[in-house]
């Protein structure tokens, strides 16, 4: 440095400069030019500009108004059969979609028990308007409804409730509540310095609530004469005792912590077994089999259901194929690459071809029911791999910060690690629910009529038949597609901009 | 060593001669066949203020790193806290919850507030109700000299205060022992010094602290004994006042010429 001072003295003492006064913050520029000018500056700023303005108006000019007229001037608005549409300078035959209007929302629902259809539309928008606005407090209370109150409801309303439901289907559900409240046991158990003996005896003993509660739940329904029968009544007395000495062992190795830990498990079985006695009861709704719905309703509860329960399922999918453990990442790499490797309608012809083959004799679903799980599962596959996108841009300091902090892997994945996943992966996400809302209408081919599939049935009606009624049918349906399609679209992109805090200053 | 360690009583603070905090035996690690720690021996007492420096590569910030397990050593033995480091997840949890650590980058997780990021251990790792977590967290907020900006994100603050949160969120855990792996790397040269007052006032506290820096004015400040590392292995340790003025190994010297200038 001092060299360079030594050869250009004259000049470094020139530059030399102290600030005496400090520069005035100004606001930025206004911009200074008036609308036409700025479309003048952009569309004619050169010859190629100009040109390709000039073919742009020209294809606008040529589109547009043949649309505009075919769409409304030309259109025929109303009349009650084909008539109308028949005449060689007709538009689009909007009589037929005012015609059909209710079937392409209902399908062949029956029309006395339409309002149920209404009600539970009613029901869903009560819970998801206010979900959807952030400033609207009780949140929590909003997803219970939504997730837990409302499903329910929407099915008793939409069937009818009153569900064949025997003694067998609560045998299993509370045989499975027995086994996983039993693994849990032993884990909290041998989290303590319980003995093996003790360890035994927790298990044991909470497995006995499950007996205990099945003897009471077949003495309950009566399906065994004057409640219970003598096997019953050993189950009680027997699980009775289990479960006091259960408790006791699980208290010793683990304290009352321990106990509570076992409760959120009992409160699952508890509520599915409450779940299934509700959907027993015969509210004096008449009986809607699937096969009668149709339209906007099937497009709706298909692609709500499939939404939802692609969701969670693919997070798991996504976090399992990350995971350490290698039969957990194998079984996750197989079920995302088979299904994505299969046509929806390979998995929708499974679902309703195939899955009653591997189901025990006289379990049969309903065929909504399965390409509702054949929908969930394809759609599934897809949320995995765009989560998993999301948990490959959290960078690594992040999970070793959470791990520092001693928070453990459930926790931190919760707390850390998707909040940040999910955020970044919105837009895939939402990319992934409209193609899934879209392909509803491939359950067409396991003969359920969608929106689509009933305005396409309709176009067979010999009363409507005429030139124009294919194409209003299929444009009344694009626009239906887009509106959804749209709105998640917008919301999404709010709800990106609310989320985005990592940046916001 | 342990008689090295309970000479070093540079700092004004006592230093305990009897409880170990960290305990480091014959340790070695490899990624792949590239061997990054060369048998690793190293006592630290309760209250004790270690620097490590040594250039980079030199396996630092992997030796501390392995003292909470975000590395696993292959053999030789950790105990720290009294607790044997295992692959039992139980005791690594238990360790991580004594030991706090402060990253060269911050690591705050930019989903949540200031608070956030202070209570979030606290309320899912020492299941501390949330009003009691806050509290504690405002008194280090306090501490760190920043508490007005509890409720904004960490991508509103500036890099110091950035790792000012930091280390009041490792704080918010109470850790017996504080790793630093280069904590004021990362910052702005106006802004490394309000992160080493804060971390010199932790000193004084007598926290034990292992601080991975090259900040040598911190060290010749706060440390009780410099270790000096290089490819691998712990090359030379001694007080503060003997490593600057005397340095015995060849290494050391030329890392000194290096960065002292």
């Amino acid at each position: 440095m001092t060299e360079r001072a030594d050869l250009t003295p004259d000049v470094a003492r020139s530059l030399a400069y102290v600030r005496g006064e400090e520069e005035p913050i100004l606001p930025p520029p206004r911009g200074r030019r008036g609308m036409v000018e700025a479309m003048f500056a952009s569309l004619f700023s050169s010859v190629g500009n100009a040109v390709l303005t000039i073919v742009g108006l020209a294809l606008i000019v040529l589109v547009v108004p043949p649309i505009i007229r075919w769409a409304f001037i030309d259109a025929v608005w109303t009349g009650d059969n084909r008539e109308a549409c028949l005449s060689p300078e007709a538009g689009a035959c909007w009589a037929f979609v005012r015609a059909k209007f209710w079937q392409f929302m209902y399908g062949r629902y029956p029309l006395g028990e339409r309002w149920r259809v209404d009600l539970t539309a009613v029901l869903l928008i009560a819970g998801l308007v206010p979900m959807a606005i952030p400033r609207v407090p009780f949140k929590r209370e909003n997803v219970v409804y939504l997730l837990g109150i409302f499903p329910l409801v929407a099915l008793i309303l939409l069937t009818g409730g009153d569900f064949n439901i025997g003694p067998g289907l609560f045998r299993i559900v509370i045989l499975l509540g027995c086994f996983a409240v039993g693994i849990s046991a032993l884990f909290i158990a041998s989290g303590g310095d319980g003995g093996m003996v003790r360890i035994l005896a927790a298990a044991a003993g909470v497995a006995g609530v499950p007996l205990l509660i099945l003897s009471a739940a077949i003495g309950h329904l009566g399906r065994i004469a004057f409640g219970m029968t003598v096997v019953d009544l050993l189950l009680a007395v027997l699980g009775l005792v289990a479960l006091v000495g259960g408790a006791l062992a699980i208290h010793g190795a683990a304290g009352a912590a321990g106990l509570r830990r076992l409760l959120p498990l009992a409160v699952t079985v508890g509520i599915v077994v409450a779940v299934l006695l509700l959907l027993r009861i015969d509210y004096g709704l008449r009986w809607v089999e699937t096969p009668l719905w149709g339209g906007l309703l099937v497009t709706l509860v298909v692609a709500i259901v499939g939404i939802v329960g692609s969701m969670p399922l693919g997070i798991l999918l996504a976090l399992g194929r990350r995971s350490r453990l290698p039969v957990v990442r194998f079984v996750s790499i197989a079920f995302i690459e088979f299904v994505r490797g299969v046509p929806l309608i390979t998995v929708l012809f499974m679902a309703s071809v195939m899955l009653p083959l591997f189901l025990p004799a006289g379990v049969n679903f309903d065929k909504l029911v399965r390409a509702l799980v054949g929908v969930t599962l394809f759609s599934a596959a897809y949320v995995a791999e765009v989560v998993r996108g999301g948990l490959q841009a959290i960078p690594r300091g992040q999970y070793e910060a959470a791990s520092a902090l001693g928070l453990g892997y459930a926790a931190s994945m919760r707390l850390i690690i998707l909040p940040q996943a999910l955020k970044i992966v919105i837009p895939g996400l939402v990319n992934s629910f409209i193609s899934l809302f879209k392909d509803t209408s491939l359950v067409l081919i396991i003969g359920i009529f969608d929106l689509l599939g009933i305005v396409q049935l309709n176009f067979t009606d010999p009363n409507w038949a005429s030139p124009n009624t294919p194409a209003t049918g299929y444009v009344f349906a694009a626009l239906v597609f887009w509106m959804f399609c749209f709105g998640m679209s917008r919301y999404s992109i709010y709800t990106e901009r609310r989320l985005d805090t990592g940046y916001r200053r | 060593m342990a008689e090295a360690a309970a000479k070093a009583e540079g700092g004004a603070l006592p230093v305990s001669t009897t409880e170990t905090a960290v305990e480091i035996i014959d340790m070695n690690k490899w990624y792949g066949d590239f061997h990054v720690l060369r048998n690793i021996n190293l006592k630290v007492m309760r209250g004790e203020r270690i620097v490590i420096c040594g250039p980079s590569g030199s396996g630092k910030s992997t030796m501390i790193r392995c003292i909470n397990r975000l590395e696993e050593h292959q053999n030789g033995t950790i105990v720290v806290d009294g607790i044997t480091l295992t692959n039992d997840l139980k005791r690594i949890d238990e360790i991580r919850r004594e030991v706090g650590m402060v990253f060269q980058h911050f690591n705050l997780f930019p989903h949540l507030t200031i608070l956030e990021n202070l209570t979030l251990a606290p309320i899912w790792v020492r299941r501390m109700p949330k009003k009691e977590a806050e509290e504690i967290a405002m008194r280090f907020l306090t501490r760190v000299k920043i508490p007005e900006q509890a409720n904004k994100y960490p991508g509103q603050l500036s890099g110091g205060q950035q790792q000012r949160v930091a280390i009041a969120r490792a704080l918010c855990m109470n850790p017996r022992i504080m790793l630093f792996d280069e904590p004021t790397s990362a910052l702005d040269p106006e802004m490394i010094k309000e992160v080493l007052d804060v971390m010199v006032d932790l000193a004084e506290e007598g926290m034990t602290m292992l601080v991975v820096t090259h900040e040598m004015g911190f060290a010749r400040q706060v440390a009780n004994r410099i270790i000096f590392m290089d490819a691998g292995q712990i090359i030379e340790q001694n007080e503060p006042e003997q490593f600057f003025t005397n340095p015995q190994h060849e290494r050391t010297r030329l890392f000194l010429s290096q960065i002292l200038h």
